[in-house]
């Protein structure tokens, strides 16, 4: 079957010439950023970096600073200091001055970076397809019937070719998710933002979107994933990054997080949230496995 | 009586054209009016309090002034600043203007309403200024006002009979220019009045069929 045009980025990104990997520059770096809200501290500090087709999965307790974080990577919340990149491009501040871009400077840094968000925030007025091709012919400007053919095989890859004219009221939330999914890749993004994707799915829902998920990252499509998916971080993330009051406090590949903190407060995270794993297939092998 | 609907029939062409007219009238000033709110609804919704004032101004004044006398105003009072107007574009104008503000403040209204997360996707896809607004603002708010809507172009209809004040050929207009020339008051009204039925029938009508289908998308 041929590639998807959709997946291009990815799929090069999932084959990186061997000479391009470590030396290459990240595609998000997020430096020192710093976030208040009123007088309480959200973010501290917070760098991370993520490369090309790399999952990177945000875990934390809850009022960690999580989302805040990631909606200071497309500049949604504004961060107090710090320095966010785009594949080198810094988000935020035009080039060379210091002044803050505005909403119309923006927009295109943001067109790059793919968003799926809690509550799906689907374009109510908009069909399923409708959602697919809104920002691609609008404000990305490319042709109609490419990016029609384009988001009708991304409606097939999710499954719901089906629901195309459909609104999105008369979608259940799995099937949301999944158009939100496909919404954000139809803009053909460098990185893939989730925020708390599957918090607001009924569990026999998350299951449907969480298999998307997992699906995208073996492609090597890059992503950051705020997740409270135990199982899902385990199985698709290259690399944990964990947030405690606002702090990052570990950053580790999944197996030495999940099997061997280090450091005490993801060891009281992992013994609260940790019997919440989600046991799919896979976990229930590697603890048949392991023992 | 019948003989009083007779001479009524005998001049239909004269009533039917203020009937046109009045349709007319209508369908401008609602197309105007929407316009001109979704303009003004911006204004109204600014964080800037110098964008916001005026607007807020405008709005709260107009909803103070009887209609009749902005019609006045307008063909009256605006030649002795220089502007000055036929009738027909008179009317249409204040039509236009008085209506706005009400519109401009259901359009708020359902903007407030808007849930935060739609305009977050938007912005984060890349929409900015006024293509997020055309594209991703106003269509789930005026769809979630289609009702109010209606009631307010219903209402352009109503008012638009004031305008015979300024002698516009407009229905009420005709209505009364048939009755004061052959005296048949009931004939001549009831016949207006069931056209202005009809009309906003339709319009009561055609609410319905588009909320109908807004009513899908929620």
């Amino acid at each position: 079957m041929p590639s998807h045009p959709a997946r291009a980025t990815a799929d090069t990104a999932a084959h990186p010439s061997p000479l391009s990997g470590a030396s290459e520059r990240p595609v998000l770096e997020v430096d020192g950023i710093w976030k208040k809200f009123g007088d309480h501290d959200v973010l501290v500090d917070v760098s991370l970096s993520v490369r090309r087709g790399q999952t990177v999965c945000i875990l934390g307790p809850s009022g960690s600073g999580k989302s805040t974080l990631l909606r200071c990577v497309n500049w949604l919340e504004r961060p107090d200091h710090g320095h966010i990149y785009l594949s080198g491009q810094r988000i935020g501040f035009r080039q060379k001055s210091e002044l803050p871009m505005s909403q119309a400077e923006l927009a295109p840094i943001r067109a790059r970076i793919g968003m799926v968000f809690q509550h799906f925030n689907l374009w109510p007025h908009l069909t399923v397809l409708g959602n697919l091709i809104e920002a691609p012919i609008f404000v990305q400007r490319r042709p109609r019937e490419e990016v029609i053919a384009e988001a009708e095989a991304l409606l097939e890859k999710i499954d719901l070719r089906e629901k195309r004219d459909v609104y999105p009221a008369r979608l259940s939330g799995g099937q949301k998710q999944r158009v939100a999914i496909a919404r954000a890749l139809a803009m053909r993004p460098s990185v893939l933002l989730f925020d708390e994707a599957t918090s607001a799915l009924d569990p026999e829902l998350m299951g449907e979107v969480l298999v998307v998920m997992e699906e995208l990252a073996k492609d090597g499509m890059t992503m950051v994933v705020v997740t409270h998916e135990m199982g899902f971080a385990r199985d698709a993330a290259d690399e944990i990054v964990f947030l405690d009051r606002g702090r990052v406090v570990e950053v580790s590949p999944p197996d030495k997080f999940f099997d061997v903190p280090k450091t005490e407060r993801a060891r009281q995270f992992l013994q609260r949230y940790g019997s919440s794993l989600r046991t799919g297939l896979r976990d229930v092998r590697a603890s048949e496995a392991r023992q | 009586m019948s003989h009083e609907f007779a001479i009524v029939w005998a001049h239909k062409d004269r009533l039917l054209g203020g009937f046109a007219n009045t349709i007319l009238l209508s369908l401008l000033a609602t197309a105007a009016a929407l316009a001109l709110a979704s303009a003004i609804a911006i204004a109204l919704m600014s964080h800037r309090r110098a964008v916001r004032a005026p607007a807020r101004g405008f709005v709260d004044g107009m909803r103070c002034i009887p209609f009749l006398l902005l019609a006045y105003i307008v063909y009256y009072a605006l030649p002795s600043l220089g502007i000055r107007l036929n009738n027909w574009t008179a009317g249409l104008c204040a039509l236009v203007i008085y209506n706005a503000a009400y519109m401009a403040e259901i359009l708020r209204g359902a903007w407030a309403s808007l849930p935060r997360e739609h305009i977050d996707a938007g912005l984060a896809f890349g929409f900015s200024g006024l293509k997020l607004y055309r594209r991703i603002v106003l269509p789930p708010i005026v769809l979630a006002c289609v009702p109010v809507m209606g009631n307010q172009i219903i209402q352009i209809i109503k008012d638009s009979a004031f305008l015979t004040i300024i002698a516009v050929p407009e229905l009420t207009h005709e209505a009364s220019a048939i009755q004061s020339m052959y005296y048949v008051p009931f004939a001549a009204f009831v016949s207006a009045v069931a056209l202005y039925w009809l009309l906003c029938r339709l319009v009561e009508l055609a609410v319905a069929a588009v909320e109908h289908r807004a009513r899908a998308r929620r």
